[in-house]
């Protein structure tokens, strides 16, 4: 069986989603269980996968047994099997810490939860395996739809943002799919190996350059790259929370892994950098990005909404780490894709804790929360850290590729803004620990005699994946050498120094 | 004049597509009504629809029926390329799912806010 683990990983969860919604029209309690058997038999298989990529190398599959280019290829190599891994454990981690939150506020919709989340996970890894472009943007769909779903299911404003989000996704994928008819247009094949075969001598052809950008351009739409972000804070925000803590580590990181699979494997190197003429635009949209995502992250005064504005400004980290083009950069891009998503993971997942217990998101109400909600708030911190990029957590190490890329490219723009959004986050995070620790209980006047506040810590259910989040950051930190020599740096084509 | 407009008449093709791409994202930007912008929102896909079904079409060209290995031999160049056709088929199921999506949350914005009108929801949201 394990020679079906490329086809298994889509098809699996895709057939598990159905029998998912069907459970739960007989038992909602059933749904729960299926998910999480589903998701780990995902992960195990994923793990599996990559794990023979390391020993032996690529993986080729093709569905039905077709050839290609006339089937449709599936290809498990150094760059997607890392990513692979990543989602199905961010999925998994979080459908743990799910259950309490969707158990309190939706247990009537369960059913349809627990379906639209493995089938999210579905669309994610589909794009993540997939050689082909049409089939890309299918599985792409099958993601957004679910998402939109998951986004829009809560209460308040997440409808409203969430139909946002649906026109601001549609036009985003459309680009792409008109970029993919151009391609097609020009080559006559939707194989990514037969169209990077065929493109290079078709590189002068405007049509292809035309391709590339309406490609690009979608791409930036769904994953947020300032100025195209706007649905993002909100809808993010707006959310349920578990669907945020799944959706905003994933959504973005798996779009930035598609960029870097055309601009890498479907254009070549020398094309995606140096004839189109867009790499030095693009690292400038990428400091915008970084400086302008942090800066509006300081003026939020919700929880969720300013970690929504940091997600934005990290999109611009990878962005202009891919676009500086050299092997350090792009190593750092890579590797940043993985750590960000954990830290993304473990920073929603703390918030939805939060929101779980406190039912609110405001920083006004989050005082005195070291006392009340000690364990997660010390994974906040945690993942809080990571982000600013404090050794050894993850993030420090994939900022640190990304910095030394750029001195390496002379860019100087882009190491300031990285530095000066490293500042920005460490004020954004201080300040959370400056209101949760210091400042007074409300109710209490403020002298040293006020009564020690109780502790309410969210149930266990939901803080043993958080600190399993947690911890996975300072692993991720201390292997990062590792993934970097050993997995990323076969991922990059030798035409990048 | 004479270059210009056979230009565009033998391109018409993409300049529908153009033309239609442009409305839906007008629909999209600059209507206050949510199901409007639903409704370009669907126009927008379909022509990008158009666009895959009208690269596969050929002039002079049939269906793409064979007649097997008994037939006559195959040539290309008589049979429309059914590949776009097929792709699209796909689409046109994305595209109703999206639809059905958006209408289902449009209908829960409404059942919210009683209203679809935009600056009507905001300015509510902004009472709050």
């Amino acid at each position: 069986m394990t020679e079906h683990f490329p086809a298994l990983i889509v098809v699996g969860p895709l057939l598990a989603g159905l029998l998912i919604a069907a459970a739960g029209w007989f038992n909602r309690k059933a749904c729960f269980p299926m998910a999480g058997l589903t998701l780990l038999w995902v992960l195990w298989m994923c793990i599996g996968l990559t794990l023979r990529v390391v020993t032996s190398g690529s993986i080729d599959y093709h569905l039905g047994g077709w050839a290609p280019p006339w089937g449709i290829a599936y290809r498990v190599d150094f760059l997607n099997g890392i990513v692979l891994v990543v989602v199905a454990l961010v999925a998994f981690l979080n459908l743990l810490a799910s259950w309490n939150s969707v158990e309190r506020e939706m247990a009537d919709k369960a059913g349809a939860f627990y379906s639209l989340y493995v089938l999210f996970t579905t669309g994610l890894l589909g794009m993540v395996v997939t050689a082909d472009a049409f089939n890309l943007y299918v599985l792409l769909e099958i993601a957004s739809l679910t998402a939109y779903a998951l986004l829009g299911m809560g209460d308040g404003r997440s409808a409203l943002s969430g139909l946002h989000y649906v026109f601001m996704g549609t036009i985003g994928a459309s680009f792409y799919l008109l970029g993919v008819g151009y391609i097609y247009l020009v080559t006559g094949t939707l194989n990514m190996a037969d169209i990077a075969a065929r493109l290079p001598a078709l590189y002068s052809n405007g049509t292809v350059l035309l391709a590339f950008i309406l490609c690009m351009t979608g791409l930036f739409i769904k994953m947020a790259l300032l100025p195209l972000h706007m649905w993002l804070p909100n809808a993010y925000a707006n959310a349920p929370s578990l669907s945020a803590s799944l959706i905003a580590p994933l959504t973005t990181k798996v779009m930035l892994y598609v960029m870097i699979r055309i601009g890498l494997n479907l254009f070549s190197p020398s094309f995606t950098f140096e004839i189109s003429g867009l790499a030095p635009a693009m690292v400038w949209v990428a400091v915008i990005a970084i400086v302008a995502g942090s800066v509006m992250a300081l003026f939020q005064k919700r929880l969720k909404r300013m970690l929504a504005y940091i997600v934005v400004a990290e999109v611009g980290y990878m962005v202009g780490g891919f676009w500086l083009g050299n092997r350090a950069a792009v190593t750092g891009a890579i590797l940043h894709i993985v750590n960000d998503a954990m830290m993304t993971l473990c920073v929603f997942l703390a918030a939805a804790l939060i929101v779980h217990r406190l039912r609110t998101d405001n920083f006004s109400d989050l005082k005195g929360l070291f006392r009340k909600m000690p364990f997660t708030m010390a994974a906040f911190v945690v993942g809080g850290l990571s982000i600013i990029g404090v050794p050894p957590l993850c993030g420090f190490f994939s900022k640190w590729y990304l910095i030394s890329g750029g001195i390496i490219a002379g860019h100087y723009g882009f190491v300031a803004a990285l530095l000066l959004s490293s500042l920005i986050n460490a004020v954004l995070f201080f300040r959370i620990i400056e209101i949760g620790y210091f400042e007074p209980l409300p109710g209490s006047d403020g002298h040293h005699h006020e009564p020690p506040a109780k502790m309410d810590e969210a149930p266990l259910g939901m803080l043993v994946p958080l600190w399993a989040a947690a911890g996975l950051l300072l692993v991720l930190g201390v292997y990062s050498g590792d993934i970097a020599t050993r997995i990323i740096q076969f991922a990059i084509p030798e035409a990048i120094l | 004049m004479d270059a210009l407009l056979s230009f565009v008449i033998a391109k018409y093709n993409y300049w529908v597509v153009v033309l239609l791409i442009m409305i839906g994202l007008y629909a999209m930007i600059a209507k206050n009504n949510l199901v409007k912008k639903i409704i370009g929102m669907n126009i927008f896909q379909t022509a990008i629809i158009l666009f895959y079904i009208s690269i596969g079409a050929k002039k002079g060209a049939t269906i793409p029926i064979t007649f097997g290995e008994h037939g006559p031999p195959v040539a290309a160049a008589d049979f429309i390329n059914p590949l776009p056709h097929v792709l699209m088929l796909t689409a046109i199921v994305v595209s109703v799912a999206t639809l059905g999506v958006a209408l289902a949350l449009a209908l829960k914005v409404f059942r919210q806010y009683g209203t679809l009108e935009e600056d009507d929801i905001h300015s509510q949201i902004r009472k709050e």
